[in-house]
């Protein structure tokens, strides 16, 4: 392509990409009502807020705006306001989503917009929930721990296709808003015996690293509760980096756990081997020589 | 003396970002007791923000790079202001740095014979970014913190440290208040290491979260220490420009580096305009050229889009000043023209920058595989910070130590993109690993109870005002516009000595503003002590760009547009006199040694 011609399609491109991104953003001002939940875990209510919108703004903006102008003891949580911390999360007309990354412009602002705190952990104060349960639950799952190095200027090797696989898990921004709609946590409150997806999935980017060499379907069982999942994939679908967390990391998961645990085979064989048959995983030996290392 | 829940440490961390985290591991490994103290959750800090990729020179690449040719393009890119020590060290240590962060767990993306990757960044001379896509920030900080609690680090998430503890000329320790309930917490310690990150909240337009409000700089002034090179703020050349409520928000260099062009309303290409003549052997004469370079082709030059940050930044203003921006007041990004050259672009484009990809569609509606985006610079990064020993990171006070953005000297004038990573890591690392050296020197520091009434005292004044004071949030937004307006990317005496008078103000008005509520997470209350750091920095940001009369990296004055190389042979020095006033003061760049002049004579 002649660079000008080029250079020309990139501006008319722009410039209609600019144009219909203007009509999509709503751009007369206008008024809208948060019906924010107020208070402490001992007491709270949902009350109104009514507060200009324009142009391309997120919820996050409208709490702010609201927060300077009209209650500056509103407490939040919030860091990056771009999508890539994952502190923002709450309950947006009860769906569970980053406040930073929900557009005005895909709600409906005839109505109140409910914004409430994330119902599956314990209240703070207004839309700030105490989430250290999560920070607990992943001390209960052994490090990482990898294999000798490949060379000896101490460096592994590591193809691309094995890396993909936990690149996916290791997306996760830690937001915990697949903690909030599990079930297990949110209705039955068994954040001790139970992990939770996003610790799952933590467990699953272990498990499945090419370099790592524990075994952890043992804990995987007695101590984080795998068990507890019934595949409802909530998780999944609340997910803001798109990680197919029940499928991708849980259901190979409990493959892995049910391979140990209830194979009648494989305890025959581990009987007769008269020891732990192999990890279950990375048997091929992970390296780039076979090109295979770390899939099953 | 106020009541304090009481915490006693060999060394205080204070910030939990990727130099923080280092600096904490490092001291535990060296078996001093350790508390790592952060304003937000862990893992939520800024280093979580890095795009790019982290610079070391692996050589996985292009076998033709080495620590030295990475020293000769940071010391480039700074300008030669750079502390050439802390230069080298960076060079040297950054690639065991990243190979070390591997052994830890962190899954960079691979080369096809399983190596590291890496791709090329503006002023980098080989492909030296070890990345992963576009998320390079999220998998150091996720590494770093998941190692981190595995050893024997006291972690206090969502506390912000208010003052320093000095006994005589030596660090003490810390004072800082739990932001869920507002209780205040002291920790008594024997060496301290600030690992703040910036100070971009305190312009309008930025890529900074929160977080950014100067605390480690305003606390180490405000404890006696040196500061230098404040002038230098990096304004990164691209960030959004629309809608609004985004401004600011970063478009990584990533793009560029994948081949994405810029492009003024006129369809011109105009980054070919104006190559400095320092960077002309290295630039790509034409567009063809450029783009072999960003596919890998060793023996082509960079697209002049891959210039360092400032010059591509003023280059940009230049368009938009002079009538040839884009609808929202930026110039085009564009990555997808790259589907004339390759057959799977769209998905090449998704897999290489899946952020950049998510972040335009979500909050602009923009494909960035079919459209350009619209971008323009953002407040991003300052070059200046606590001076600092280039071996050890000890500040000029005893015991206090700075890493990573807090800290000043690796940079100069300028930062090249994928050298902060780098540079969290090495310096975390020695700032850690001398900062738990001194501590095993020191007996107990004894903690002043009269200093530490009084930092409680003066932090609860806000809820004593009357309440019909002003709030703190106007005031804020009031310093960042005028900063924006009056200390921004283009700067001119009279405009910054009325900034100067404006502080003065701004500081009355801070003064007066009441909170309402109780101390239990209240934000209100939060912002109004950081609105004082804000505007302890703004000042020395001020302060120091009027004293450079000249313009070379970050910093553009429109009244002195040349450099001068009269002010290329020293750093500007500012300090808390000992009445409390603002001392401004030059001082030389020792001589640098025959060996590194060789390398850079070398490599020019």
């Amino acid at each position: 392509m002649a660079t000008e011609t080029l250079a020309r399609n990139v501006v008319e491109s722009g410039q209609r990409a600019a144009a219909r991104s203007n009509t999509s953003a709503g751009t007369e001002a206008r008024t809208a009502t948060f019906r924010v939940w107020r208070g402490t875990a001992a007491q709270g209510r949902l009350t109104d807020y009514p507060t200009k919108v324009s142009e391309g703004m997120v919820v996050l903006d409208a709490i702010h705006q609201i927060q300077a102008e009209q209650a500056t003891d509103m407490a939040v949580r919030w860091n990056c306001k771009a999508g890539k911390c994952g502190s923002c999360s709450a309950e947006i007309n009860g769906m569970p989503r980053l406040m930073c990354m929900t557009r005005l412009s895909e709600l409906d602002l005839s109505e109140p917009i409910t914004v409430e705190p994330m119902r599956a952990f314990p209240l703070v104060k207004d839309l700030v929930t105490d989430v250290s349960s999560n920070f607990r639950a992943k001390k209960r799952i052994r490090r990482f721990t990898p294999r000798p190095p490949d060379a000896p200027d101490g460096t592994w090797r590591m193809s691309q296709y094995d890396v993909d696989r936990v690149q996916e898990f290791r997306k996760c921004i830690e937001c915990f808003l697949c903690q909030n709609v599990c079930h297990v946590l949110r209705d039955h409150q068994l954040h001790e015996q139970f992990v939770g997806p996003r610790l799952l999935v933590h467990a699953a980017q272990l498990e499945m690293h090419p370099l790592d060499i524990l075994d952890r379907r043992d804990e995987l069982k007695d101590v984080d509760g795998i068990g507890y999942c019934n595949i409802t994939k909530c998780c999944t679908k609340v997910c803001p980096e798109h990680i197919t967390i029940t499928d991708n990391a849980i259901i190979p998961l409990k493959e892995r756990v049910a391979d140990r645990h209830y194979d009648p085979l494989g305890k025959l064989v581990r009987l007769i081997r008269g020891r732990r048959a192999g990890s279950g995983k990375r048997e091929a030996g992970g390296g780039m020589g076979d090109g295979d290392g770390g899939r099953e | 003396m106020a009541e304090f829940q009481r915490h006693e440490h060999d060394v205080l961390v204070i910030g939990a970002g990727g130099a923080g985290l280092r600096a904490a591991i490092e001291a535990a490994h060296a078996g001093a007791s350790v508390a790592l103290v952060c304003k937000s959750l862990l893992g939520k800090a800024h280093t979580v923000m890095a795009e790019g990729g982290v610079a070391a020179a692996l050589a996985n690449v292009d076998d033709r790079d080495n620590w030295k040719v990475h020293f000769a393009d940071t010391m480039r890119g700074g300008q030669y202001l750079n502390n050439w020590r802390m230069a080298e060290l960076h060079a040297r240590e950054a690639p065991d740095r990243v190979r070390e962060l591997e052994a830890w767990g962190a899954v960079f993306d691979r080369t096809p014979d399983g190596r590291i990757l890496q791709r090329n960044f503006g002023g980098h001379k080989y492909p030296r970014l070890a990345h992963v896509g576009d998320r390079t920030g999220l998998e150091m900080i996720r590494t770093l913190q998941d190692y981190a609690v595995n050893q024997p680090i006291d972690v206090h998430m969502e506390c912000t440290v208010v003052a320093l503890l000095k006994d005589g000329g030596r660090i003490a320790g810390a004072i800082g208040y739990d932001r869920e309930r507002g209780r205040f917490k002291l920790f008594a310690a024997k060496a301290v290491v600030l690992a703040t990150g910036g100070i971009g909240r305190a312009f309008s337009v930025t890529s900074n979260s929160w977080e950014y409000t100067g605390d480690g700089h305003a606390l180490a002034y405000n404890a006696g220490a040196a500061l230098q090179d404040m002038e230098f703020v990096q304004f990164h050349p691209t960030g959004m420009v629309w809608p609004p409520s985004v401004r600011g928000i970063l478009v990584t260099e990533g793009v560029r580096g994948e081949g994405g062009i810029l492009v003024n309303r006129e369809g011109r290409r105009f980054m070919f305009d104006d190559i400095p003549e320092n960077y002309r052997n290295q630039t790509a004469d034409n567009e063809e050229e450029g783009w072999r370079y960003t596919q890998g082709d060793k023996n082509s030059r960079r697209p002049p889009e891959l210039l360092t940050r400032d010059h591509v930044a003023r280059a940009i203003v230049k368009e938009v000043r002079e009538g040839r921006g884009s609808p929202h007041g930026g110039v085009f990004l564009d990555i997808s023209w790259i589907r004339a050259k390759l057959p799977n672009a769209e998905a090449h484009i998704k897999k290489k920058l899946p952020s950049m990809y998510h972040q335009f569609k979500q909050l602009a509606d923009i494909d960035i595989t079919k459209e350009p985006m619209e971008v323009g610079p953002t407040t991003h990064y300052v070059m200046g910070g606590v001076r600092v020993d280039g071996d050890t990171q000890m500040s000029t006070v005893p015991g206090l130590f700075a890493a990573g953005e807090v800290g000043a000297g690796l940079h100069g004038a300028n930062r090249l993109g994928g050298n902060s990573l780098s540079d969290l890591l090495v310096f975390g690392m020695r700032a850690g690993k001398y900062a738990a050296e001194f501590a095993a020197r020191q007996g107990n520091a004894r903690v002043d109870a009269q200093q530490a009434d009084a930092v409680v005292r003066s932090a609860l004044e806000p809820f004593n005002r009357t309440s019909n004071g002003e709030g703190p949030y106007q005031v804020e937004h009031d310093l960042q516009s005028m900063m924006q307006e009056l200390v921004g990317i283009v700067r001119r005496e009279e405009e910054i000595r009325k900034a100067i008078d404006r502080l003065k103000s701004l500081r009355e008005r801070a003064a007066k503003v009441s909170v309402t509520g109780n101390r239990e997470y209240n934000p209100g209350w939060h912002t109004a002590l950081d609105l004082q750091n804000l505007l302890t920095v703004s000042e020395i940001v001020a302060r120091a760009a009027l004293e450079r009369k000249e313009s070379r990296g970050g910093h553009f004055r429109d009244d002195f547009p040349d450099k001068d190389p009269t002010y290329g042979k020293f750093n500007i020095v500012i300090k808390r006199g000992a009445n409390g006033e603002t001392q401004v003061t030059r001082e030389a760049i020792p001589d640098m040694p025959d060996n590194l002049k060789r390398i850079i004579e070398e490599n020019k």
